[in-house]
């Protein structure tokens, strides 16, 4: 209201940041059409063995030679691990339980008895399809709630613009998986879940800021009246904004970062999102409000049936 | 002046007494149960070791349908088998309608196990009396003649060798059945015939038969060790499984990474959770120091309605957490920014704190319930892993809204109405920025 710094105008810059978006969107997308998604173990038939051998360094090699002395020629693992200790193959057959015995007391037989730690993952590809379904139509029966409850708290044109807010996160978050071929596995999907419930909550903060100046202002004729309006609002509620996103941007950026490998995937998918949200909610969200919200200024007598 | 000061000294005192001893009795109360509930709290098999499988249930015979009854039975079954191996805390849950998952943490014997959980146990005696060569065709007796929970280790009073002991229902038919055999053996010229013990289609033992058995119990025997006729006794004891099983989905963790995994994400929790506190109290002072408190509650109460629950905390579950803590950051940062944009419009402090709690208590509500919605929403259409990710969603938010909603506005009251806290500075107010009013 009365700082000088305020005069950032947000809405006038809309149509580029519109733009942005929509490319990084348009590019994930054409990256999934061609090459898909780089999905991970959960969603393709096979088992994912991850050996830990404590106090010995492998090479690929050697881990390949392992495998196949225990039967299984042709492995392609990988080393990680601080110490390159950390062995991982992911077999395109389910493996059983002899199977992994043997190749674990094969890893032991070479190391040492108790040196060796594993993780097992089996999966049928159809159990990560139903879930990842499952999501999909959750995420869309709650969409529908959230649109009723903020059509009467707010109206209508805050609901859609603030599930299409959601969309773009979810959207870019997928998009830049896409792009990069970041590996997508089954908690990917709770790392999308967590960032809906993330980008509406931010959104809501500022469209309640805008409905309460909305109810304050008396002239609010023209579009100019209503780019004010939103522009102040994203103003009064930036310092809110900007923190917000900085502590939990703090919070997910420790968790990829210090975090056990097992939630990379995870850290990385909320950290994207998180910005995409405190991003989405200033120029995605308000700016397509005021997209819907002008048509009802210029042609008030049909604004309802219009758009 | 001196009388006046005197007085709203003693109300001072009053309230910064009551502060301090909220936040003494809050620590206190924390520290007290914190460590006994850390240790109490169940710990998914990402963080403990253990492992979880998916088994998709199929018909054993033909025509037999898979419904609800059937799926208990089978989840029923199962459950007796992995208590009889000493595994303590299992989770078998039946899901949907052909499903049944499985959950161990911390078993050190996975393979064995493994192992004995999907044998179906059909237990049958089979003669070969009139089948060709070699052949055990003719079922003599089967799963419904043999006492149930009949099966029971005994030794051998000579050998002390193990056997499993297996009780039938009828004593007589027992004795007709082998009375049946001697005769055949006795009419064909040798001195007894194989009655076959077959567990599912594995032949376990096949004892001569030379002349009818009274007393209705049965042996199997042969060269087994302890743990082996142990096996043999539960599995037989816990009854056939009705049905078959067919692995669709394991995970297995190695203790050592899970613990590993724990560790890492405590590390990366504690770290980011510090770092948000560092922040807060620079930014925002007063209030920082406030929100720093009821951070710190809502980590504990959260972890404590997790016990209550007796949810089980996966890493997921973890990492959900600690955004939630960044959710809960934003309750504060609302209130404590709407405090100060109030503050800048010339309020006092008092009528600051007054409006700016106003103001966003309806911008955090608003926000929370639609999150709420979404959560509860996700909670009924979603299965398994959304289902557990709405829960937590949906207690933390109430957490969060208890702990740095209320809590929090009750402890900043507190502060401000004492009249400690007066300048704007305390608030990261400059001076400057406040405009007459």
């Amino acid at each position: 209201m009365n700082s000088k710094i305020q005069q950032f105008d947000f809405v006038q810059k809309r149509k580029p940041f519109f733009l942005v978006s929509a490319a990084i969107i348009a590019v994930g997308i054409v990256f999934m059409l061609l090459f898909g998604l780089n999905l991970g173990v959960d969603f393709q038939s096979g088992t994912n063995l991850d050996i830990q051998v404590e106090g010995n360094a492998l090479t690929v090699d050697e881990a390949s030679q392992i495998f196949a002395d225990a039967g299984f020629e042709g492995t392609s693992p990988t080393v990680g691990g601080s110490d390159s200790n950390r062995v991982t193959n992911r077999f395109a057959e389910v493996l059983n339980n002899d199977q992994t015995t043997t190749i674990i007391e094969t890893f032991e037989a070479k190391f040492g008895e108790g040196t060796v730690s594993y993780e097992e993952n089996t999966v049928d590809a159809v159990m990560a399809k139903e879930l990842s379904l499952k999501a999909i139509y959750a995420v869309s029966v709650a969409s529908i709630f959230i649109i009723l409850y903020v059509t009467i708290r707010f109206e209508w044109r805050f609901a859609l613009a603030a599930i299409l807010a959601i969309v773009h996160d979810a959207m870019i978050v997928i998009s830049i998986f896409a792009i990069f071929r970041f590996e997508i596995n089954l908690v990917f999907i709770a790392a999308i879940l967590t960032i809906i419930g993330y980008s509406i909550n931010d959104t809501i903060v500022i469209f309640d800021r805008i409905r309460e100046n909305v109810s304050k202002t008396k002239k609010l004729k023209t579009f100019h009246d209503l780019a004010t309006i939103v522009n102040n609002s994203i103003m009064q509620t930036l310092a809110r904004s900007i923190n917000t996103a900085v502590t939990v941007i703090f919070a997910a950026g420790c968790l990829l970062v210090l975090g056990s490998p097992a939630i990379k995937v995870f850290s990385l998918a909320i950290l994207i999102g998180l910005i995409s949200g405190a991003y989405s909610s200033i120029f995605i969200a308000s700016p397509i409000w005021l997209e819907f919200k002008k048509n009802s200024i210029n042609k008030p007598k049909k604004s309802t049936t219009e758009v | 002046m001196d009388v006046k000061g005197d007085l709203t000294q003693l109300i001072d005192k009053k309230r910064i007494v009551a502060f301090l001893v909220i936040i003494v009795a809050l620590f206190s109360t924390m520290i007290w149960t914190g460590p006994a509930m850390l240790d109490d709290l169940k710990l998914g098999l990402d963080l403990k070791g253990g492992f979880e499988r998916l088994y998709e249930v199929e018909p054993l015979t033909e025509g037999q349908e898979i419904d609800a009854q059937t799926l208990r039975e089978a989840a029923y079954s199962l459950e007796r088998r992995i208590y009889a191996k000493g595994v303590t805390e299992p989770e078998i849950l039946p899901e949907g309608t052909n499903r049944i998952r499985v959950r161990l943490a911390g078993v050190e014997n996975q393979a064995e196990v493994l192992a004995i959980l999907e044998k179906t146990a059909i237990l049958t005696f089979r003669s070969n009396l009139g089948c060709e060569d070699g052949e055990f065709c003719n079922d003599e007796l089967i799963g419904s003649d043999f006492a149930e929970g009949g099966a029971s280790v005994q030794y051998d009073p000579t050998t002390n060798a193990p056997y499993v002991s297996i009780k039938l229902k009828d004593a007589q038919k027992f004795y007709d059945v082998t009375k049946k055999i001697a005769d055949a053996a006795e009419e064909q010229g040798l001195p007894g015939l194989p009655l076959a013990i077959y567990l599912d289609e594995e032949q376990i033992s096949a004892p001569n038969v030379s002349n009818g058995i009274a007393g209705g119990d049965a042996m199997i025997s042969g060269s087994y060790t302890l743990d082996e006729v142990k096996d043999l006794v539960s599995i037989i004891n816990s009854g056939a499984l009705p049905v078959k099983l067919n692995e669709k989905y394991t995970q297995s963790v190695d203790a050592t990474l899970g613990e590993e995994s724990l560790e890492k994400t405590a590390i990366a929790g504690i770290v980011g959770s510090v770092i948000i506190f560092v922040f807060m109290i620079i930014y925002y002072r007063i209030p920082g120091v406030v929100s720093v408190i009821t951070l710190i509650a809502y980590i504990w109460l959260i972890l404590q309605v997790f016990d209550w629950m007796n949810a089980t905390l996966t890493l997921p579950g973890i990492a959900a957490l600690i955004l939630g803590v960044g959710m809960a950051v934003d309750a504060n940062i609302i209130t404590y920014e709407r405090i100060k944009e109030e503050m800048k419009s010339g309020k006092s402090i008092l009528s600051s704190l007054r409006a700016g709690s106003r103001n966003s208590l309806k911008t955090i509500l608003d926000a929370n319930v639609t999150t709420i919605i979404a959560g509860i929403v996700l909670y009924f259409v979603g299965t398994g892993a959304i289902q557990g990710f709405a829960l937590s969603l949906v207690f933390s938010i109430l957490v969060s809204v208890i702990t740095n909603v209320f809590l929090s506005r009750a402890l900043l009251h507190l502060l401000i109405r004492s009249k400690w806290v007066n300048k704007p500075s305390y608030f990261g107010v400059k001076e400057a920025d406040i405009s007459e009013l």
